[in-house]
Order: C-alpha cells, then sequence, then structure tokens
C-alpha cells in the first residue's frame, strides 16, 4: 500500500462515511417498510430487496432505510413510507416491484412524491 | 456497493465481553443468516460504550434503540421482531431505577443525557479495530493539520491556549510540559504515553484504549511533533491485554498507511511508535519509574529535578502524558483552542472522564465538562445510591486521593476546588459509599494497597505506609489507643514532606481526609470499641430490636450459623454465642430491624474489664 497523502486521508474519510451514515444518524431521507405479518406475506421482503438494489446502485448515501410493523391497512400491503426531511411523510401502497422502482427515483431520489401512486400523507407513530 | 439499513454497535468492551457479548455476536450472525439479513444488517463490535453495569449493551442504528443485558436466547426474538418487523423490543430495553417505564433511545437515559463527549466521542460509535472507521470520523485530519500546516510553536500555542491539564492525575498543564520539552537540547527526545492505570476502580484509559486506539497515536504525533520526537513508547499494564492488541493493531493499520514511519503525509516528519508492556506495578504510573521501567530497569522512582523534560528516558529530553490527554489533543487542533475552553471553568478546561463504580445505581464510564457539582454526577448521571440507600462518601483520585462527605457535594469536579476538600481529581476513579461502608475500613483498604505497593526505594514510604496501615488495622480490630488519631496525623505530615515520589506523598491522603470528615467514626472504633456501620467484625454486635422486628423470618431464614430464632409475627433473637458476624441479616433486613451495637453490648461487667486490657 503506497502511503498516504492527506488528499487519500480526505478520500477514504467520505467514502468511509457513506457507510458510516446510519451511525450518524444524519440523513436527507427516511424510508419505512412494513414488514408485519401481512406485509411480509404479500410480498414485502422483495420490495426491501429492490429498494436496497436501487440504491445501491444510485449510490444515495443519505438515506436510511428501517422497517415496521403492520400499518393496518393489511389489504393494501406492502406499504412504504419515504419521508423526506421537513417534507410530511407519504405512505404507499398495492406495491410491487416496477412502482417501488419508479418511487426510489422519483421521490427518493428527485424528491418528488408519486402522486399516482400514494396513498395518504402521514405515518404511524413509532419509536 | 452493497447497501446496509441497519447497523448494529455491539460493546466489545472488556466489561461486556465479560458479561457475555461475544456469545450475542455468534447469536446474532447465526439468527441474521437464518434470515438471509446478513448482507443488509451489519454487526460492529465497538469499545467500551461506558454504562458497563447494564452490559451487554448493543445500539441499533439508524434508530438509536438501546438495548442492555441481552442473552444468547433474546436474540431470535430480537431480529424476527425489531430486525425484520420492525418493533422494537421493550422488554430488553433500559428501564429507570424505581421506575417501570422504559426509555429506548440512548439520548434520553439519564446516565448519557448529562454527559458531554470529547475524549470519548468515538466510544460506541467505530469499529476500534478498522482504521478507515476512525478516518470517517475526522481521523488523522488533526495530525495532518498539525504536520502540514503548523509549526511546533503554533502546536504549543493552541496547546497552552487551550488549558488543558494532564488527566492522569496531577493537573500539570500540558502545553506547558509540551514547551520545555521543546526548548530542551537534544539529538533524540522521546515521546511516552502513560496506559499504566493502577488506581483501584479506574477504567478510563484501558476504555479509550480498546474503544479509540487511534485516537491516542494521534494525540502522540501531534504532540512528537511540537517537542520534535521521532520515537514514541505506549507504556500498557500486560493485565489489559484486549487494549495492547487493539492498539497494536492500530499501529500495524497506521503504519500501512503511512501516518506513522517515516516522511508521514508527506511532511518530512517521521515518528515510530511501540507497545510497551508493564507488569503492573502502581508505582510504575510515576513518571521516572516508568521510565526505568522502559529502560528495562527495575521500576522505582528517581529524584527530580532533572525533570524528564530535559533528561527523561534514556537521560533524553522526554514528554509523558496521559492516555486521556492524548484524546484530546486532535480535538484542540481541529476546533481551536477558544472551543475547548467554551467547556469547563477558567483554571479547569475541557471535560474529564470518570469511571463511577461503587453502592451506585448506574456503574460505567462517564464524561463530563469540568465545573459540574459532584451532586449531578451521583444523583442525575449516576441514578442516585443503590437500593435507596444513604449516601456517605464518594472516593476520588483512588490511593492518592482522599473521600469527600455529602456536606460538600456541590462542590464543582475542577483541581482546584477538589484538592480543597483534601481529596484529588486524580486519573478520574469515583467510587460512591453508603452507609453500610466504615470509613476507618475504608481508609485502611487504601492503606494496604499503597504499603504494597510501595517500591521501598525510600524509608518514609516503604517503613511509613507499613506503621500507618498496622496502627489502622490496629484501630479496625480494637486495639486501638488514646493519641491514635493524632499519631497518624503527625505520621501522615511527615510521610508527604520526606517521600520521593508522589505514591509516598499522597499515600496519606486517604487517611487525613477520612480523619477530617469521619472523625467520629475513628473516636467511636477507639473509645467506644464499637463501629457503627457494622463493618469491623471485632468492633460490632448485632442484634434485633424487638420494637422494629415485625417477625417476618427473612434474617433467620437467611443466617448461615442458623443462630437467629423467633416464630412468625414475633420478635426475633440473635444467639451472640455463635453469631459470626457476617452482616447477613443486617442487610436483610426490610425494616431495618437489626441493629448494630458496640463490641461489648452483652459483655458483663468482668468482661469488659478483661476485654479492655
Amino acid at each position: 500500500m503506497p502511503k498516504l497523502t492527506v488528499e487519500d486521508l480526505k478520500k477514504i474519510k467520505e467514502e468511509y462515511r457513506a457507510k458510516a451514515a446510519l451511525r450518524e444518524g444524519k440523513h436527507r431521507v427516511k424510508v419505512t417498510v412494513h414488514m408485519g405479518t401481512c406485509g411480509l406475506a404479500a410480498g414485502a421482503r422483495e420490495i426491501m430487496n429492490v429498494i436496497l438494489d436501487e440504491i445501491g446502485k444510485r449510490d444515495l448515501n443519505d438515506v436510511v432505510i428501517t422497517t415496521s410493523g403492520c400499518a393496518g391497512l393489511c389489504s393494501r400491503e406492502p406499504m412504504i413510507t419515504v419521508q423526506v426531511l421537513d417534507d410530511p411523510p407519504v405512505k404507499y401502497c398495492d406495491l410491487n416491484e416496477e412502482k417501488t422502482r419508479k418511487i426510489v427515483e422519483e421521490h427518493i431520489a428527485g424528491g418528488r412524491p408519486v402522486e399516482g401512486l400514494a396513498l395518504v400523507q402521514g405515518c404511524e407513530t413509532s419509536y | 456497493m452493497e447497501r446496509q439499513r441497519m447497523n448494529l454497535m455491539l460493546c466489545g468492551g472488556t466489561g461486556c465481553i465479560a458479561s457475555g457479548s461475544l456469545k450475542i455476536k455468534d447469536a446474532l450472525e447465526t439468527e441474521l443468516r437464518k434470515h438471509n439479513l446478513q448482507e443488509e444488517i451489519v454487526i460492529t463490535l465497538t469499545g467500551c460504550n461506558g454504562f458497563c453495569a447494564e452490559g451487554p449493551l448493543m445500539i441499533v442504528h439508524p434508530e438509536e434503540i438501546f438495548y442492555e443485558k441481552l442473552k444468547p436466547e433474546d436474540i431470535p426474538h430480537l431480529v424476527e421482531e425489531h430486525f425484520i418487523k420492525g418493533r422494537p423490543v421493550e422488554k430488553l430495553m433500559y428501564k429507570e431505577p424505581q421506575k417501570r417505564s422504559t426509555v429506548p433511545s440512548m439520548n434520553e437515559i439519564p446516565f448519557f443525557k448529562y454527559q458531554v463527549l470529547r475524549a470519548l466521542r468515538n466510544k460506541g460509535l467505530i469499529d476500534p479495530e478498522k482504521i478507515d472507521d476512525y478516518i470517517a470520523r475526522d481521523g488523522y485530519m488533526a495530525a495532518a493539520k498539525a504536520l502540514l500546516e503548523m509549526t511546533p510553536e503554533d502546536i504549543i500555542k493552541e496547546m497552552k491556549d487551550s488549558g488543558l491539564r494532564g488527566r492522569g492525575g496531577a493537573g500539570f498543564p500540558t502545553g506547558l510540559k509540551w514547551e520545555l520539552c521543546h526548548m530542551a537540547k537534544g539529538d533524540q527526545k522521546y515521546i511516552l504515553c502513560n496506559g499504566d492505570e493502577g488506581d483501584p476502580g479506574a477504567f478510563m484509559d484501558r476504555s479509550i484504549m480498546e474503544a479509540d486506539p487511534h485516537v491516542v497515536l494521534e494525540g502522540m504525533i501531534i504532540g512528537a511533533r511540537a517537542i520534535g520526537a521521532s520515537k514514541g513508547y505506549i507504556y500498557v499494564r500486560a493485565e489489559y491485554p484486549l487494549a495492547v492488541s487493539r492498539l497494536q493493531l492500530a499501529i500495524d493499520q497506521a503504519k500501512e498507511y503511512g501516518l506513522l514511519g517515516e516522511n508521514i503525509l508527506n511532511s518530512g516528519f517521521s515518528l515510530d511508535i511501540e507497545i510497551y508492556q508493564g507488569a503492573g506495578a502502581f508505582v510504575c504510573g510515576e513518571e521516572t519509574a516508568l521510565m526505568r521501567s522502559l529502560e528495562g530497569k527495575r521500576g522505582m522512582p528517581i529524584p527530580r529535578p532533572p525533570f524528564p523534560v530535559n533528561k527523561g528516558l534514556w537521560g533524553k529530553p522526554t514528554v509523558l502524558n496521559n492516555v486521556e490527554t492524548y484524546a484530546n489533543i486532535p480535538q484542540i487542533i481541529l476546533n481551536g483552542a477558544s472551543w475547548y475552553r467554551s467547556l469547563g471553568t477558567e483554571k479547569s478546561t475541557g471535560t474529564k472522564v470518570f469511571a463511577l463504580t461503587g453502592a451506585i445505581n448506574n456503574i460505567g464510564l462517564i464524561e463530563v465538562p469540568m465545573g459540574i457539582p459532584l451532586r449531578t454526577i451521583i444523583y442525575d448521571i449516576g441514578g442516585g445510591i443503590k437500593k435507596g440507600r444513604k449516601f456517605k462518601a464518594v472516593q476520588l483520585g483512588g490511593p492518592s486521593g482522599g473521600c469527600i462527605p455529602e456536606s460538600l457535594l456541590d462542590t464543582p469536579v475542577t483541581y482546584e476546588d477538589i484538592v480543597k476538600t483534601g481529596a484529588i481529581v486524580g486519573s478520574g476513579g469515583m467510587v460512591v459509599m453508603d452507609d453500610y461502608n466504615c470509613m476507618v475500613n475504608v481508609a485502611r483498604f487504601f492503606l494496604g494497597f499503597t504499603a504494597d505497593e510501595s517500591c521501598g526505594k525510600c524509608p518514609p514510604c516503604r517503613i511509613g505506609t507499613r506503621v500507618m496501615l498496622d496502627k489502622l488495622i490496629d484501630i479496625t480490630e480494637g486495639r486501638g489507643q488514646p493519641g491514635d488519631i493524632e499519631l497518624l496525623e503527625d505520621l501522615s505530615q511527615e510521610i508527604i514532606k520526606t517521600s520521593l515520589c508522589g505514591l509516598g506523598q499522597t499515600a496519606p491522603n486517604p487517611i487525613l481526609s477520612t480523619i477530617r470528615y469521619f472523625r467520629d467514626e475513628y473516636e467511636s472504633h477507639i473509645h467506644d470499641k464499637w463501629c457503627k456501620a457494622g463493618v469491623c467484625r471485632e468492633l460490632s454486635t448485632f442484634y434485633i430490636d424487638e420494637e422494629a422486628c415485625k417477625g417476618c423470618t427473612v434474617c433467620a431464614r437467611n443466617c448461615p450459623k442458623g443462630c437467629i430464632t423467633g416464630e412468625k409475627k414475633k420478635p426475633h433473637f440473635i444467639d451472640q454465642s455463635e453469631c459470626i458476624k457476617c452482616r447477613t441479616c443486617y442487610e436483610k433486613c426490610k425494616f431495618g430491624a437489626v441493629k448494630v451495637g458496640p463490641r461489648d453490648m452483652f459483655a458483663k461487667d468482668e468482661e469488659k474489664e478483661v476485654l479492655s486490657k
């Protein structure tokens, strides 16, 4: 390994910071995948994989992904809630892979809610 | 790039490893693999989180949910409920003592809420075995600034302006020490780190070395640049194997990155650092003894002057700083002296790490701004005294320190204010004692320690501590004489005046401070042959107060000698001829009906005469 310069040091810092973003508690977007029994049965796991894949591909470092339980609307699962910082949270329902990719592109990356897919504004409270 | 959604920060400090965190790690790995989550959920083994009493601990990011006292059998449920379904598991969270409510988030727990992390800023947030984790949190940026943008004079000025004082105990201004060594003439200079933490109950330095080893190296690089040293040693006791292995790993990684070795960051500055393992003698925490030990000689102090900044290791100019001191330095260089001074008082700036132990609810490692009242530490951070008992004293500074009583609990924690009470800030051991403690016995404990650890070079310490210890043993075993207190005070003054090094000069402090605040306890031991706390067996008689006894039978059921008798709901009775004074009944009684009387309480008059002779 060649010796580092200050620039190398800064590069490592930036690269690694992305990975450590989870711990630092700083993020722009929070995505909650509802993974209660109903969500899981309806395919929430696949939705989670798609989101992780898309976000990884786009190298979005400021997005945290969490899970939550049943939101109470079991018939409309799989659901996710997207909250861009300082905006109200938006809930999406009846998701499939294609819809999910669109949400990542337009809302999570682009910051504009996908109106045709949105169910409602708001999110149930959890920790 | 694979994407993670959760980061499990599992505490891998010595405390949590002892309570089983490595088993938790195995269980987590197995369970995550079972659900195929190992890619998206990562486990990081961190250094000491600080809240050791509640271990094994784990903080789950991004939500920062705090789990405690984990057991391997909790893990399948935890993974399923929280990590898959997103429902944090309440029964594994922290519960406030005396309250039923759970506190999910780490920063809302009072233990953490009042703390300000500077020296410990990376604790629990990085993997101490990964240099990249450290770099991500501004690691080595201060070293880069010091090497490339600052002259040694700039560094020294910044350090002097910051007001940072040595965290090892004596509180000598770090900037001044560096300046003196910078000005000293010598072809070779050394920078040393003192990791020989030996006070009973203290584990600040160990936790820093285990949780954030690179910060120690970075602090040393900056110090080496300031004084012009090209070689450094970290003196760690061999009893800290985890600290040694993590430091060694950190040194290897830093060398690989060129952050140690020749021409660091193309600055033209070179520094090599090695670990030296000490054998665990308390006196080797004293700077001149430490240097002799490093030289391969017997660890004994030598008279000062010449001071080590002029003639230290192998007779060359040497700076020795404590682990915690080094941990503060990178932040001072990055953020500036005035930032550092923004916390603390005029003469005691910044923060101080303490190891909080003893009869307190929240045992662990804390970092607080200088100037915080002791009361806040004990009642807010510490959560008060265990089992609702009464506070008696807090011991600061270990065997070199003293006990501070209830009446002085509003004393702000600064070097000057604590010295006025007869204790010292010291390296940061803080042992809280409740009314079950006998202060004479506490003094005896610490004197036993210093008498054992005295290196034997100078007679005042070698013989003096032994004489004082014998006197204390006499007092606690019922052979105390009128005049003993005065004799102890006189001896203490002589030992302080005539001892060669800090060990002897401070060894009498535990005696002097307990005499100062708890003289009545010494007097009742000597004159009344009565240890009111029931600790000194020879000086206590346990008996049951018939009025207060409810006849609940707890004492009788727990008595190992079976010498407590009595019917249910009727007053009980202790057979004095059988009682071995184990204190079990005294500690178990919920009604305070078991009392402690003087030695001769039930002795007949003629026996009393014999006993008093």
